[in-house]
């Protein structure tokens, strides 16, 4: 299938872009490992686990955020945005790429995080992870097309930021309830639906979002 | 410009039939509807409180469908109803805040509480909207931010089944649930308020949603004719 | 092939474009010419389908993937080499014979030596030639070049009429410059903004 071959080459084009530039999945891990350090002076002496897990989404969602505001940044670069538009490929396949790519990077911050975290803080079973996970999916789609909304515009670093927190609280829930809840299967229930949802929302609107015409 | 003003005909008397109404539910609300024996006369609020809460969801829906006739049709006239309906929606969204702070002061004696789901799920929608428009305004005027805008504001509209859902979860460990509002049951007369109530508050936010638009359009079209004579 | 009757575009109170009326014939050669923001720019890129227009009908009797696409930009990543930005470009546009035309191309703007460079490494002049190779990549049928001379040195703007020859007559072509002298006898209409 064509498509999934635009698709293959457009992730492949993104991950090449970031192990050459270097700028964003340092910027990451760096980020995340550093605010698991402030967390640590935050939380006040003989807080439970359970306030560590929410600081750590907080963690999660900054970090995201970082990934998500570099996203189309290789495209803003001599307009490339504008080649990929005129090709006869489909637009949302672009939306795909793009969204694999950042959750490639995502993930790639957290596999040094996640450790880190139930080193420092807190034990994440296998329920927590899966909520990890699936909220990074969440994220990453939203997130790739709110970004190529923000990316249009003016004070774009200050828009993105806006966008996706309110639409990151229902992963925020799914993701601690995961974490914490003695029943992880509603929350992480919770997380796919949403996933579901605007995933496919994000790929059918893509093309509205970057065409005129 | 034919029809340029059509947009205004029947305003005034539709107008006047809100205002008349919404002085018939309050009417209802604080002198004809029967006490309330539990929450005495803090209660009465609710009959202001649900039906606006109501009226910003049914905003944010005509803003969503506005906005999927702009992406489906083409016609960018739907753009501004769709602005303005999502604008009266946030309105009506911040008078629902406001309402349920009131009834939650008068009632628990705390201006805010995380254990209503109703509010949670208000300031998430509220803070969603008012990000709205924060992207409207950093876009420059044309299609892009028509279109942008559109698909944002349907995804206000997915978000509000999910969120709820969330919130109805994030009971478990968020707060123990101290506070419990179960709608009041009831009574004839409190159905008659409550029905009055919610007709006039539609009423008033679907006027004021053409009042607006109006002005935007009349905007509109006389920045064009200005433009035209230049 | 295409066909612009009473084009007008503003963005917001500016109007960049107004009252453009024309025609052009498939095989055509229409050079735009006019002053800095006289809006040349903004005309290709609503020919292309990138822009809408404000009011106005435009029909291009082309569709996207036969359509090449010269603009002010490169429209290439910085940091990839020419021959991954072509093969990208090659894969999305469904090139027949990829690795051959790529190289075909390359050799012909003199970039095959620097194929492996990548762009961020390039001199303006280079960038806009691998530009070009992008363009010509998919053999489109309808050829929108937006001041496709600026930045080329001496050698490469050769290398441009000679493409410019062989394409005049068999491809259609939309060129808009600065420098109208060296393309005009090549065009077989003229359209001057104000």
């Amino acid at each position: 299938m064509t498509y999934l071959a635009d698709v293959a080459a457009l992730t492949r084009k993104d991950l090449r872009v970031e192990l050459r530039a270097q700028d964003t999945l340092p910027a990451m891990l760096l980020f995340v490992l550093s605010t698991l350090v402030v967390f640590h002076f935050a939380l006040p002496e003989g807080t439970g686990d359970d306030a560590a897990y929410g600081l750590l989404w907080v963690a999660i969602v900054f970090t995201a955020l970082l990934g998500l505001a570099r996203a189309w940044v290789p495209e803003q670069e001599h307009a490339v945005f504008d080649g990929l538009v005129l090709a006869p490929c489909d637009r949302s396949a672009i939306w795909v790429g793009k969204t694999l790519a950042t959750l490639a990077f995502l993930l790639a911050a957290q596999v040094v995080a996640l450790p880190a975290f139930a080193l420092f803080f807190a034990p994440l079973d296998a329920a927590a992870l899966a909520g990890v996970l699936l909220a990074d999916i969440g994220i990453c789609a939203v997130g790739s097309l709110l970004a190529a909304m923000a990316a249009a515009g003016r004070a774009r670093e200050l828009l993105l930021p806006l966008l996706v927190l309110p639409l990151s609280i229902p992963l925020i829930v799914g993701g601690v309830g995961a974490a914490i809840s003695p029943e992880p299967v509603r929350y992480l229930l919770l997380l796919a639906l949403y996933d579901g949802i605007f995933a496919v929302l994000s790929w059918a609107s893509f093309e509205y979002v970057v065409t005129e015409s | 410009m034919t029809g340029a003003l059509s947009w205004i005909r029947g305003l005034p008397g539709l107008a006047a039939l809100a205002a008349g109404l919404m002085g018939l539910a309050l009417l209802f609300s604080f002198f004809i509807a029967p006490e309330d024996a539990d929450q005495g006369i803090s209660q009465r609020i609710f009959y202001i409180h649900v039906p606006i809460a109501l009226t910003a969801y049914f905003c944010f829906g005509l803003g969503a469908w506005k906005a999927l006739l702009l992406l489906w049709r083409g016609d960018e006239r739907y753009d501004l109803e769709s602005y303005v309906a999502i604008h009266q929606g946030t309105i009506f969204g911040s008078l629902t805040l406001i309402t349920g702070a009131i009834w939650a002061k008068a009632s628990w004696g705390v201006w805010w509480t995380w254990d209503s789901n109703q509010l949670v799920l208000f300031l998430t929608l509220f803070l969603f909207y008012c990000a709205y428009f924060m992207l409207r305004f950093s876009l420059p005027e044309g299609p892009r931010r028509a279109r942008s805008s559109a698909v944002y504001a349907l995804f206000g509209v997915a978000l509000i089944p999910v969120s709820f859902l969330a919130i109805r979860l994030a009971e478990d460990f968020i707060h123990p649930t101290t506070f419990t509002r179960d709608g009041p049951q009831m009574t004839g007369t409190m159905f008659t308020a409550f029905c009055v109530s919610w007709a006039a508050v539609t009423l008033l936010a679907y006027v004021l949603y053409r009042v607006e638009l109006a002005g935007k359009r009349l905007h509109t079209d006389l920045r064009e004719l200005r433009e035209v004579l230049e | 092939m295409i066909s612009v009757r009473n084009l007008e575009k503003r963005y917001g109170r500016s109007r960049v474009l107004a009252g453009i009326d024309f025609e052009l014939p498939r095989d055509g050669f229409l050079l735009v010419t006019g002053a800095n923001g006289s809006g040349k720019t903004t005309l290709l890129r609503v020919l292309t389908g990138l822009v809408a227009p404000t009011r106005g009908t435009v029909e291009v009797e082309v569709d996207r993937g036969r359509l090449g696409f010269l603009a002010h930009e490169p429209l290439v990543y910085r940091e990839l080499t020419a021959l991954e930005n072509l093969d990208l470009f090659g894969r999305l546009y469904r090139v027949p014979e990829r690795r051959e035309r790529i190289g075909m191309l390359l050799e012909r703007f003199g970039l095959w030596e620097a194929r492996s460079v990548r762009v961020a490494a390039y001199s303006r002049g280079m960038g806009q030639r691998l530009a070009l190779c992008r363009a010509l990549l998919h053999d489109p049928e309808l050829l929108v070049l937006d001041e496709p001379y600026a930045s080329l040195d001496e050698q490469g703007g050769a290398l441009l009429d000679r493409e410019l020859e062989e394409l005049a007559g068999t491809r259609t072509l939309v060129v808009s410059t600065h420098d109208p002298a060296r393309v005009e006898r090549l065009a077989t209409q003229r359209l001057a903004l104000a």
